[in-house]
């Protein structure tokens, strides 16, 4: 189903409004300009804005939606005399195969690109059915690293994956751990049962005790889970200094809220690619549950100009802030840079120019770009906390804004 | 393994979810009783009164708890309506027709859901929804308290009606002799809607019971029909007891085995007994001879 309406109906409404207001302003002005008018560059996003994951869905075609209208606004694809993007938006739905479909429609539009996918297993599946047509991806947030190491050569990931994510949570971890003389021996991992939640288990079942950690347990739920009171009693029987989740949002809440509820207080939540603990939805709505919770996780670098700019573009369009926003805002940017350098709609030159791209105009605390078998070399999390109702920066000290809040239980 | 305290508490958070799948069984095993069917549409209609209150909610910001005034008796007026005026002409007194209508039926409710409120897993919040209630060392949530107590409440109450009020009786005799009962001046076409009606009725109590701890989608009721199916048959086809004490014990072991085997495998044990009674006990604890 490709649907061009924007996510946030009330003010998309507006603004759509507005861009045909200014658009027939712009007719009546200058027929010149529309003469001249080169045909559009489409780009497919492809996001899952219904089911299960579509909260997040509606976050990554938000950032899409800021940098399709930045680039625009800044007068297009230069090197195309000027072509604008146009976005050819897909729902997949929460699930693999209609992410699957949509791919197929997506190559039926003639799209020169697909950005986005969010989930593994769905990212998986649309970069493999695009690779048929050997049409570009680019991954905005799925982390499971055999995304980029199936070969595929029309596939890229801005972002880290799993290896990467769980060497840097598992290091900073011991950093904390160290700096606050070694409070956390215990260890309990609740994961959901899914690709991304499995994976990321288990390696850091295999990670943590090589660092002097002991894990007690792994405990696994469904998602969506409809209870999450036996994982909390489970907890509690077992009394660890620290809870890992690896979850998405509806789950994570719930587990959070349980536990409070049940007045469990370990030393430390210390999340690793969490749904929630980096959402402002959850630390608006639940402050009690969501206070001192760490992430290691996708976040944009604060240091950067563009940063606040694509921060306050996204709370005009009525948004809380989570990291896929800047995560797709880069992307599509990225895909923009490459196209530019092709100077060219044709997939095996844009996919060429993403192969050799060093591009640096991102919002990510990452450097110039470095693919290597579709994986930007470069990329990496970094560790949040949810502190006085605000997500901070704790680590690396390179660009923390805050100190952390380790052990949480006096 | 775990200590004693954490299975007691497994075995209590079990016992108020049980409470609720009873309320739901409740409903079906009286259908099935009275007019002899098996009602394909009871989760669909589970689904339909859980979106009723979830819309109230969200529209009018009606309270859970106070929507059942509001949603049961509009849930028995439409069993009534369905059973008088769908279910029971098209089938043509052929039990088999029943089934197909039934399961037509279901299929259109739900595609009627998703076509309104689309696939999207919603909740409500309201502020009491993660309250506890302290019982000695025991931290016992408060709406499954409240869904323990409400489900429990509403068994008894059907229990009465049965055997105090004359429509009970009328009920009661139908489904023991329908003929006889016509003989005796009994409109079985209105008693089956009757019947039919308390049935939506109690999916319309279990509901607003659930939703606040609970979260709702078109296909939600399924989860629930299945396990109400397997209480059906533990507690005795028919039998308002066995669905009650039936309910009670299939939550107990669904949480039971979820806090031994994980919240993924935690269903098998459902299963396991739903094969276990119905190769050895096949009529079910309080079920009658066949």
């Amino acid at each position: 189903m490709t649907n061009k309406t924007p996510i946030l109906s009330g003010d998309a409404d507006r603004r759509t409004i507005l861009k045909g207001a200014l658009a027939g302003a712009a007719i009546i002005a200058s027929p010149a300009v529309l003469r001249a008018q080169t045909p559009t560059v489409k780009v497919g996003i492809l996001q899952p804005v219904t089911g299960a994951l579509a909260q997040d869905g509606g976050f990554g075609r938000l950032g899409a939606e800021i940098a399709l209208k930045e680039i625009n606004d800044a007068g297009g694809i230069k090197s195309l005399s000027g072509a604008k993007l146009e976005m050819v938006f897909a729902d997949a739905r929460s699930n693999p195969e209609a992410a699957t479909q949509e791919v197929e429609k997506l190559n039926g539009e003639g799209v020169a690109a697909i950005v986005g996918g969010f989930a593994s297993p769905i990212c998986l599946a649309a970069s493999q059915a695009a690779s048929r047509y050997d049409l570009p991806y680019i991954v905005d947030v799925g982390v499971s690293d055999q995304i980029v190491n199936r070969g595929l050569k029309n596939t890229f990931r801005l972002g880290p994956g799993f290896g990467t994510v769980t060497t840097a949570a598992v290091t900073n971890l011991v950093k904390l751990n160290e700096a606050a003389g070694k409070p956390a021996k215990t260890v309990v991992l609740v994961h959901e049962d899914g690709l991304f939640g499995s994976g990321l288990a288990k390696l850091m079942a295999t990670e943590l005790p090589k660092h002097g950690f002991e894990v007690l347990e792994t405990i696994a739920h469904p998602t969506p889970s409809r209870d999450m009171s036996n994982v909390a009693l489970r907890i509690r029987a077992l009394n660890p200094d620290l809870v890992i989740p690896s979850s998405y949002y509806g789950e994570f809440v719930l587990l959070a809220r349980t536990m409070q509820q049940q007045r469990i207080r370990p030393k430390g939540i210390y999340a690793v690619l969490n749904g929630a603990a980096s959402n402002f939805r959850f630390v608006k709505e639940f402050p009690d549950a969501a206070e001192n919770v760490m992430d290691c996780n996708h976040w944009h670098d604060p240091r950067k100009a563009k940063s606040a700019a694509v921060m306050k573009a996204a709370a005009d369009a009525g948004s809380v802030w989570a990291y896929n926003i800047p995560l797709n805002y880069s992307c599509v940017k990225l895909l923009a840079d490459a196209v530019e350098k092709a100077a060219s709609r044709d997939r095996a030159k844009i996919i060429e120019a993403l192969t050799n791209s060093t591009f640096e105009d991102h919002i990510m605390p990452y450097g110039p770009t470095k693919f290597v078998n579709g994986q930007n070399t470069g990329a990496g999390p970094v560790n949040t906390q949810v502190q006085g109702g605000d997500i901070k920066v704790i680590f690396p000290e390179s660009f923390a804004n805050a100190k952390p809040v380790f052990p949480v239980r006096a | 393994m775990y200590s004693p305290a954490i299975i007691f508490e497994a075995v209590l958070n079990g016992l108020m979810t049980g409470a609720v799948y009873a309320l739901i069984a409740l409903g079906l095993t009286l259908v099935y009783g009275v007019l002899h069917i098996i009602n394909f549409a009871h989760g669909a209609l589970l689904t339909a009164a859980m979106f009723a209150v979830f819309a109230l909610h969200v529209a009018f910001r009606v309270d859970p708890y106070v929507s059942i005034l509001i949603v049961t008796p509009l849930f028995f007026a439409l069993g009534y309506g369905l059973q008088r005026f769908v279910i029971g002409p098209a089938s043509h007194g052929d039990d088999q027709n029943i089934l197909l209508v039934t399961l037509g039926l279901s299929i259109l409710i739900e595609n009627g859901l998703l076509a309104i409120f689309r696939s999207d897993t919603r909740t409500i919040d309201v502020p009491y929804g993660f309250n506890v209630v302290e019982v000695g060392p025991l931290l016992l949530s408060q709406p499954k308290l409240i869904g323990l107590a409400g489900s429990v409440a509403v068994a008894i109450l059907l229990w009465l009606f049965m055997v105090r009020t004359d429509t009970g009786k009328a009920i009661r005799a139908v489904a023991k002799e329908r003929l006889g009962a016509t003989l005796m001046g009994i409109d079985v076409a209105h008693i089956y809607a009757i019947t039919f009606g308390l049935g939506c009725a109690c999916l319309a109590v279990a509901a607003a019971l659930l939703m606040p701890s609970f979260y709702v989608n078109p296909r939600v009721g399924n989860a629930f029909v299945l396990v109400a199916f397997t209480i059906v048959v533990l507690g005795g086809m028919g039998s308002i007891a066995g669905a009650l004490i039936g309910g009670l014990f299939i939550g107990m072991v669904e949480s039971v085995s979820g806090l031994l085997l994980g919240e993924s495998l935690g269903q098998i044990g459902i299963f396991l007994i739903f094969i276990l009674v119905l190769l050895l006990r096949p009529t079910g604890l309080f079920g009658a001879k066949a």
